[in-house]
């Protein structure tokens, strides 16, 4: 039982650990405002929840499960509110996002005909 | 390296980045130091609520920084002498951090060694703060305090009934678009709002067995009011937040702390000496502690508010101005 | 596995510092400083269990509130102020 609880708590870190460095990789390789923030945004909350997680099974003391839980939740919810404001004031101050010139051309003329 | 680039930029926002930053990486080293009481209050007071305070002031004062006309030899002089002069008294000092010094052979044993049996509270830095050197956390307070008294003597802007009939009437307007824009955030930091306060408390309150205190308590509390007065509008903020009562409770926090000395004094002993407070020493030391944390929270929470709402109704005063001349 | 947790964030971070350096837009600053400030959350989280001291937590619950806090705050005062459309639609 104690390690199975281990092993399961070295697994969630070790993933949470690999989301977070491609959420690094992706902010610092993709080519836009827009793609970097969907990188950031989902793999920081995910990546987050795991870590958070394994810390949690690695020592399952009361008072510690609990503040932990409450980073967790709260992470939960500002993570992506900041990222929603963040993207509602870049479109509102006319930041837009690269849209593909090729996929234009089709749709149109895939509409006219 | 961060410091040196902060010197030398003109940008003043990049500048406010870049300090936050700075108020980071220090919190980082008090971390790794593991000096947890101090990095608490650099994290939260560093890199928060300097942050935004500086981003508050310079909607005031603008953008970039004034190119300087003249080069200051003379102030460089004068640096240069008085950090000499400095250096040289310290170098009498005994080295930093060597197993004889004073420090280590009187002063720090004695508190670690005396404060479980005296004072009665588990956290070490919080009964030195508190209560053996009670009298230099005054100090502190009243700087807070006169800090405060500075930003309201110099910015307040008297409030006619006028303008506060225009408040009301932006508040109508206000609510009504509350259903276009930035309801996810706002209905988001409505439910965290009660959640961040409620820490604050539990912060102020268990300042005794883990980091936390006054100080922090205070800030955070400040810090969850600043944000609602930035989502809902500084119009409403100034009718939720009654501004004299601020002002008041400022002053209470002071006067609390000084009142728990004079209640010594008049009791036969020592200023702020909290064995008297109570039958059993050991109770009454917790009892002075409660009450002088309370004091500092409080007076910290206030003074914090009244400066961001000084610095920030002035720029919306001076819209409201803006837009009715125009 | 702590140890290779607490390096992989270190790593994130400087990444994090490195686009907050290049980004051309003040948005991929912005964006590059919130992912600093809940990676370093998480870091104060694993250097506190890594250390053997459990308060570290309180500190993180902290600067996770002031980052997000921050956060708004930079949005709402920069030139990037997302109230300022309403205004002008008002009008």
């Amino acid at each position: 039982m104690d390690t199975l609880i281990n092993i399961s708590s070295a697994l969630f870190l070790l993933l949470g650990s690999f989301l977070c460095v491609s959420g690094g990789v992706g902010i610092l390789r993709f080519p836009d405002f827009y793609t970097r923030m969907h990188a950031v945004g989902v793999t920081e909350t995910l990546a987050t929840a795991m870590i958070l997680i394994g810390l949690m099974l690695q020592n399952p003391d009361g008072l510690v499960v609990l503040k932990l839980m409450i980073i967790l939740l709260m992470t939960l919810f500002i993570s992506p509110t900041a990222s929603h404001a963040l993207a509602s004031a870049a479109v509102h101050n006319n930041l837009m996002p690269e849209l593909d010139k090729k996929e234009d051309n089709e749709k149109e003329t895939s509409s006219n005909s | 390296m961060v410091a040196i680039a902060i010197v030398r930029m003109k940008d003043l926002f990049a500048v406010i980045m870049l300090s936050g930053i700075y108020g980071l990486l220090s919190a980082s080293f008090f971390v790794a130091m593991d000096a947890v009481d101090v990095a608490f209050t650099e994290a939260s007071v560093g890199a928060g609520i300097s942050t935004l305070l500086m981003l508050v002031a310079i909607t005031m004062t603008g953008r970039s920084e004034n190119p300087t006309r003249h080069k200051p030899v003379l102030a460089l002089a004068v640096v240069i002498v008085t950090g000499s002069l400095l250096i040289y008294g310290t170098l009498d000092m005994p080295y930093f951090g060597l197993a004889q010094d004073p420090v280590h052979l009187h002063v720090a044993p004695r508190y670690i060694n005396d404060s479980m049996q005296e004072v009665g509270v588990p956290n070490i830095v919080t009964s030195v703060l508190a209560s053996y050197r009670a009298f230099d956390t005054l100090g502190e307070v009243v700087v807070i305090f006169t800090a405060g008294m500075g930003v309201l003597a110099l910015l307040s802007v008297v409030r006619r009934p006028r303008d506060i009939a225009r408040d009301i009437a932006k508040i109508d307007s206000l609510n009504k678009s509350m259903h276009e824009e930035h309801l996810i955030l706002r209905i988001v930091v409505k439910i965290l709002i009660p959640f961040i306060l409620l820490f604050a408390l539990y912060v102020q309150f268990h300042g005794d067995f883990g980091p936390g205190g006054g100080f922090q308590a205070g800030v955070i509390f400040a810090a969850a009011i600043i944000l609602y007065a930035m989502l809902f509008g500084m119009s409403t903020a100034r009718r939720v937040i009654n501004q004299s009562f601020i002002q008041l409770f400022a002053a209470i926090g002071v006067l609390l702390y000084g009142s728990v000395g004079v209640i010594s004094l008049l009791n036969g002993k020592n200023f702020l000496d909290y064995s008297v407070l109570s039958d059993d020493p050991i109770a009454g030391q917790h009892l002075g502690i409660l009450l002088i944390e309370l004091g500092v929270g409080i007076t910290v929470a206030s003074v914090m508010v009244i400066i961001f709402f000084n610095f920030a109704c002035r720029k919306d005063d001076q819209q409201n101005i803006e837009n009715n001349e125009s | 596995m702590l140890i290779a947790a607490t390096i992989a964030i270190l790593v994130v971070m400087i990444m994090a510092i490195v686009r907050g350096i290049m980004g051309p837009t003040l948005y991929d600053r912005i964006l590059a400083v919130n992912m600093f400030g809940t990676k370093t959350v998480l870091l104060i989280s694993l250097l506190g269990f890594v250390m053997g001291r459990p308060e570290f937590l309180d500190i993180a619950i902290v600067y996770a509130l002031i980052n997000f806090i921050s956060v708004i705050g930079v949005l709402h005062y920069s030139d990037a102020s997302i109230f300022k459309r309403s205004d002008q639609q008002k009008k």
